[in-house]
């Protein structure tokens, strides 16, 4: 149960290794909390991460196996891990990049994002949904992406999944409301991580550390959409506003 | 779980029972089903019919955090189970779980007869007294409420009917006393009653401008008064207070004019706070001049002087939801008992929430006599602090816990119908009957019907 001052007493991650969602349960209030369950496909990478946060100090870490495109086991993995207690936090996190010009030249490759991306994601989503809306409280996370807001030719695929992931997450938004659950829709810009290695960086670029503590920031006020960084929200205003001949041009 | 739609209908589905549920601090709500029951065959059924969310009964939320709602569940409404039987020549009265002491003393004051126990409101249930086991003014000679009750009839796990009290029924009576509603639906109570020849309090009031002389002045002369409290000046460096003490008056002590009606009683709130609060009102500019204000209007020293019920012990009541003057982020209470050979954690408590500007209108120094035997009654002898603090102040978690390891460390507690955000060890530590409890409650609620947000929290 989250407390009167808002410190959570456990957390889901779905995408396990997602260095926001890792951020961000660094950089909840950890006072409370008694059990943090990483969920992802077997790696090592998901056991470091369990190393990771325990070291850190947070108790109850603990690794699930979990496939965001395995989506017929995503009802009983959800069920098994609320049935071990209430969760407070569900952080939806798993997500592919993709090359798009790989992903043009096979198309299997763009399959591949919007499985992982979008259908994984609705599935994983409802089964959370239906969970937190019986147990009557508890914040659904998504992490959307600015992608979403306007599809770029650099990047479509990636963009469109995100797109309908965003719409997804807004409408499940409201079939929760008045349930005591709710969801926060948050789109980050360009954020330092394994995802964008090597790719070149834009502008407004932050780390997982700076999106963490706009998510943090946006639960304890109880935000329903939250940019990371927050000023994005007007650049992606003016960017939706313009022309699409302008837009095409524009180097990015 | 899985299965969903097979009557047709979303899992994602509303009810029109669903209503947002939170404490009288007005933190982390829950929603849940609200049933309005009426009869001891509607809890029973209920009770069969229980989901994996469970039920819990609900009165009139005064639980400042998280008692009295519990997430997904059914919680039972208790209004219409109002019955009020008086017994004049015992003094005792029989009343339904739902009815609240206001209304029993609607009832029971112009017969000669007051409550046994009240809490600085009268805006709570008999249900909600037996189940948080409260205490009130008179704590330091005559207990808490549940020390008074006769019997009780409640609906345990099983859908039982039983009839338990202090002495047939024992270990499940003390369990349920103080046991947050947990043990079971309570239905009805029998209880004893005080005695009266007017509805007027004779009071004493003394205004002390130090801490240290305020508790000496308690230690020396509480015992002299049935009923004693002190309000403190939580904005003040000296924790100067408010002491105020008294009894009820014989009918011969009232002015010639009222003699002819000694025991006429109405009690109504002076006002409602808007549902529309600016929620910058309890901020420390304004709690240094309420403060201010609240002292200097009580006299230096005053005796005798004849008092209202309502005025003497429900200052809280004088204004509807003023709960919702502390704005959206709501605030809490926090109350810790503690041994007299603690004392000085009044003084830390006061000192550490001030130094985070964590400034509060409503801040009550209090004597405990003795403890009873149920093992999650609060009151044990020796001091209790209750002080009001808005959730929104920054640095709050980190001086609270702080605050619970001396409190733990001097053999002290929290009262659970306060909190809203201590640790599941803190609770564990801090109520070494806890598991004697948690077998005799296990017995009542073989299948675990009887959850709250607090008991999930608290892992109690």
């Amino acid at each position: 149960m989250m407390d009167a001052l808002g410190e959570p007493q456990s957390v889901l991650v779905l995408g396990g290794t997602s260095e926001i969602a890792l951020a961000t349960v660094r950089a909840l209030p950890a006072r409370r909390l008694r059990r943090v369950v990483l969920a992802g496909r077997p790696s090592a990478g998901l056991d470091a991460s369990v190393a990771a946060l325990t070291a850190s100090g947070i108790l109850g870490v603990v690794a699930q196996e979990f496939d965001a495109t395995d989506t017929a086991g995503h009802g009983p993995i959800i069920d098994a891990v609320f049935d071990g207690g209430d969760v407070d936090i569900v952080i939806l996190a798993f997500g592919l990049l993709g090359d798009q010009t790989l992903a043009e030249a096979d198309p299997n490759l763009a399959v591949t994002v919007a499985t992982t991306n979008y259908t994984g994601a609705v599935s994983a989503g409802l089964h959370v949904a239906r969970r937190l809306r019986a147990q009557g409280h508890g914040v659904l996370v998504v992490l959307s992406s600015v992608a979403g807001d306007r599809a770029r030719r650099s990047n479509f695929v990636y963009g469109s999944t995100k797109a309908g992931l965003d719409a997804f997450a807004q409408g499940l938004s409201d079939a929760l409301h008045g349930s005591g659950a709710r969801v926060l829709v948050v789109r980050p810009g360009f954020v330092r991580t394994r995802m964008t290695q090597g790719l070149a960086e834009a502008p407004m670029t932050v780390d997982p550390e700076d999106v963490a503590s706009t998510i943090v920031s946006a639960l304890r006020k109880g935000r329903g959409t939250v940019y990371a960084p927050g000023p994005l929200r007007f650049v992606m205003a003016g960017l939706k506003a313009l022309p699409r001949p302008v837009f095409r041009k524009l180097p990015m | 779980m899985t299965t969903s739609s097979v009557n047709g209908r979303s899992p994602l589905h509303s009810d029109d029972r669903e209503r947002l549920l939170s404490g009288w601090g007005r933190t982390s709500p829950t929603v849940a089903r609200v049933v309005a029951v009426g009869s001891i065959d509607d809890v029973q059924a209920l009770i069969a019919g229980a989901g994996p969310r469970g039920v819990l009964a609900r009165g009139l939320g005064r639980s400042y955090g998280d008692a009295a709602q519990s997430g997904g569940a059914d919680v039972l409404d208790l209004a219409s189970m109002s019955g009020i039987s008086l017994d004049p020549e015992g003094g005792v009265v029989t009343a339904g779980a739902g009815v609240s002491l206001d209304a029993l003393m609607r009832v029971i004051v112009p017969a000669g007869f007051f409550v046994p126990v009240t809490p600085g409101t009268r805006m709570v249930t008999v249900g909600g007294a037996i189940a948080a086991d409260v205490h009130g003014k008179n704590h330091h000679v005559e207990g808490t409420f549940g020390a008074h009750v006769q019997s009780l009839t409640l609906v345990d796990g099983t859908g039982e009917r039983r009839v338990i009290g202090p002495n047939d029924g024992g270990e499940e009576f003390w369990a349920t006393v103080g046991g947050m509603g947990l043990t079971g639906i309570i239905t009805e109570a029998s209880f004893d009653l005080i005695p009266i020849t007017s509805s007027l309090i004779s009071v004493d009031t003394d205004r002390v401008l130090h801490l240290d002389d305020l508790m000496s002045h308690m230690i020396a002369r509480d015992d002299e008064y049935r009923y004693s409290v002190a309000w403190i000046d939580s904005a003040h460096p000296s924790g100067r207070g408010v002491l105020t003490r008294g009894d009820h008056a014989p009918a011969d002590w009232l002015p010639p004019k009222r003699r002819a009606s000694p025991l006429a009683y109405s009690a109504k709130a002076l006002g409602t706070v808007p549902p529309v609060f600016p929620s910058g009102l309890v901020n420390p500019l304004t709690m240094r001049a309420f403060n201010e204000m609240w002292f200097r209007k009580a006299p230096k020293s005053r005796q005798g002087e004849l008092q209202s019920i309502g005025a003497f012990f429900h200052p809280l009541d004088v204004a509807q939801d003023w709960n919702r003057g502390y704005g959206p982020r709501g605030f809490l209470q926090y109350q810790f008992a503690v041994p007299d050979q603690a004392a000085h954690l009044v003084a830390v408590t006061l000192e550490r929430l001030r130094a985070i500007g964590a400034l509060s209108p409503v801040t009550v120094l209090k004597r405990f006599g003795a403890a009873n035997p149920a093992p999650l009654s609060f009151p044990q002898p020796g001091w209790t602090l209750a002080i009001d603090v808005p959730a929104g102040v920054d640095g709050l978690a980190g001086v609270l816990d702080g605050l619970d390891e001396l409190v733990l460390a001097a053999g002290g507690r929290l009262y659970l119908a306060k909190d809203s955000r201590m640790s599941p060890a803190m609770m564990a530590a801090s109520y070494p009957r806890l598991g004697e409890w948690q077998r005799v409650r296990d017995r009542m609620d073989p299948r675990g019907i009887f959850v709250s947000d607090l008991s999930r929290r608290l892992s109690l």
